[in-house]
């Protein structure tokens, strides 16, 4: 046997399939290289770490118990925002229909879908807080930017997913009632809708829900509702009251979570 | 409608979907009798294009239409809208709204009658509402009236498709393939209910039909495409074996 081992010629080597591509190992090496150099361009360090962790301690200490003594200005401030987030869902999600619907490129020309789209993609491009400076600049403090700011970021998300969900529909039955003799508005009404109905509501419980997440935040920039509350609260120190005031927005937003179930298991 | 007036008059009708490119070439048909009218072809000859054209679903290239003594191929808007409801279609798809009712559905054949804020309230009349639940008690399918169309099968989806064009209370039908999803005997059942409905209307009813013999049976008439022209008009008896060649081509199918 050992004879007929040694007669056998050594085979050629074979490639590895799993050899090392340098190309990906110097792109790793590269993103870990600039990792490095970020965190000591900021300066963190161990140190810096362990004393920002003491202050946060420190608050956390004077946070606990959350005061509710001044719960008049707390549900004010609650009030407010949940009504900014009602008043701007509901404006949004109206004009988004109208906008989505001319957005649609299987039901519109080019002339009037590709403008729409691009108000929207408009809409998209800035974060909530931004648009909520513009307004506060505009038409000043109060509840009115707030409202403006969020009608803005609900229809930069739902006009263009109204938009995508008309694109997906069956052609079919738009065809089919169009052969009735029936106008436009009343295909978009028994061809169109009630296709996406349900895929609309979808949408706008989830923007709801977003709005009342953000009503909690256009107050910061003195957009009105319950963020003024909790920045005035931070820059006066009172952390108990801050307590109290996170609390309660997470108390909003679970609320707000139970509602869009509740409504997405009613249409199911 | 008296006899001498022609239900409907086509003449010269030609549609190019790719210009220099023809589908239809010229097609002259006029139909003055009631019943059902088959139209037989190969695939892709332009017989979908030839019923889709006649209620302008598509947009023909040259010719004229005449219907309810109007030019349909020069009605536009409201005009158009008001011809369109008076030709009722069946589809071989059956194109119902999947999430509506099957009475809605029915009910979406009177749209053409209504204002889009009636549509929008959903204000139909009293006697559609009875119509509607005539023609379904007609086809057979009073029992499902609430249940969503999606839940039904084929041959009753098709069903429900011809409630909803004879709700149009249409001068003329148009079936593009009414039968080729079926099974042959539902496609019998769907046949007999059109015949019934062109009978009982007094209307034609033009029908693409791939079935030789399903269209032998009911048609009083038959017209032969090939090659975007009309190559056949006339009995269905009148149909010989070189008449089928000439439309199909080839004979080994004809054994």
């Amino acid at each position: 046997m050992a004879g007929v081992d040694s007669v056998t010629p050594a085979p050629a080597a074979r490639p590895n399939p799993f050899a090392r591509n340098w190309f990906v190992t110097v792109i790793w090496l590269l993103l870990a290289g600039y990792l490095v150099y970020s965190i000591n361009a900021l300066g963190l360090s161990w140190e810096r770490i362990s004393t920002g962790m003491g202050y946060a301690g420190n608050l956390l200490d004077k946070m606990f118990p959350p005061n509710f003594s001044r719960w008049e200005l707390l549900l004010g401030g609650l009030v407010e925002s949940l009504e900014i987030a009602v008043i701007a869902s509901f404006v949004g999600i109206v004009v988004s229909l109208f906008l989505g619907l001319f957005a649609a490129r299987n039901l519109m020309s080019g002339w009037i879908s590709s403008p729409v789209r691009a108000l929207i993609a408009l809409c998209r491009t800035f974060h909530p807080v931004i648009i909520a400076i513009l307004f506060v600049k505009s038409v000043g403090f109060g509840a009115l930017a707030g409202i403006l700011t969020l009608v803005v970021a609900s229809i930069g998300f739902i006009a263009k997913l109204f938009a995508e969900a008309i694109e997906e529909i069956s052609l079919k039955q738009v065809e089919a009632i169009r052969a009735t003799g029936a106008s436009f508005v009343s295909v978009v009404l028994f061809a169109v809708m009630p296709q996406v109905f349900s895929r609309f509501l979808g949408f706008s419980t989830y923007q709801l829900d977003s709005n009342l997440r953000n009503s909690t935040m256009v107050g910061i920039v003195g957009a009105g509702g319950l963020g003024g509350t909790l920045f005035s609260a931070f820059q006066r120190f009172d952390y108990d009251f801050v307590a109290a005031i996170l609390i309660v927005i997470i108390a909003l937003i679970m609320f707000g979570e139970f509602i869009s179930n509740l409504v997405r298991r009613i249409f199911k | 409608m008296s006899s001498a007036q022609a239900f409907l008059e086509i003449k010269g009708l030609k549609k190019e979907y790719v210009s220099g490119n023809p589908i239809l070439k010229g097609i002259d048909i006029t139909i003055t009798e009631p019943g059902i009218i088959a139209i037989i072809g190969p695939s892709g000859t332009g017989k979908s294009t030839l019923l889709r054209c006649i209620n302008r679903l598509i947009e023909p290239t040259a010719g004229q239409i005449m219907f309810d003594q109007a030019d349909l191929c020069d009605a536009r808007g409201g005009e158009l809208r008001k011809l369109r409801r008076h030709v009722g279609m069946v589809f071989q798809e059956y194109n119902l709204v999947e999430r509506l009712s099957v009475i809605e559905n029915v009910l979406t054949g009177r749209l053409g009658y209504m204002s889009a804020w009636r549509a929008w309230r959903r204000n139909f009349s009293q006697q559609d509402i009875n119509t509607a639940f005539e023609l379904l008690d007609a086809v057979g399918l009073s029992a499902h009236a609430t249940q969503r169309a999606d839940s039904l099968s084929g041959g009753q989806r098709q069903r429900v498709g011809i409630a909803r064009a004879v709700m149009q209370d249409p001068r003329i039908l148009l079936a593009d393939e009414p039968t080729s999803s079926l099974d042959p005997k539902t496609a019998v059942e769907i046949m007999e209910l059109l015949e019934r409905f062109a009978q009982e209307k007094n209307i034609p009813a033009l029908v693409n039909i791939h079935d030789v013999t399903l269209a032998r049976r009911f048609a009083k008439r038959m017209i032969g495409m090939a090659g975007g022209k009309v190559v056949y008009d006339g009995s269905p008896e009148g149909i010989s074996d070189a008449h089928l060649k000439l439309i199909y081509g080839g004979e080994s199918w004809l054994a």
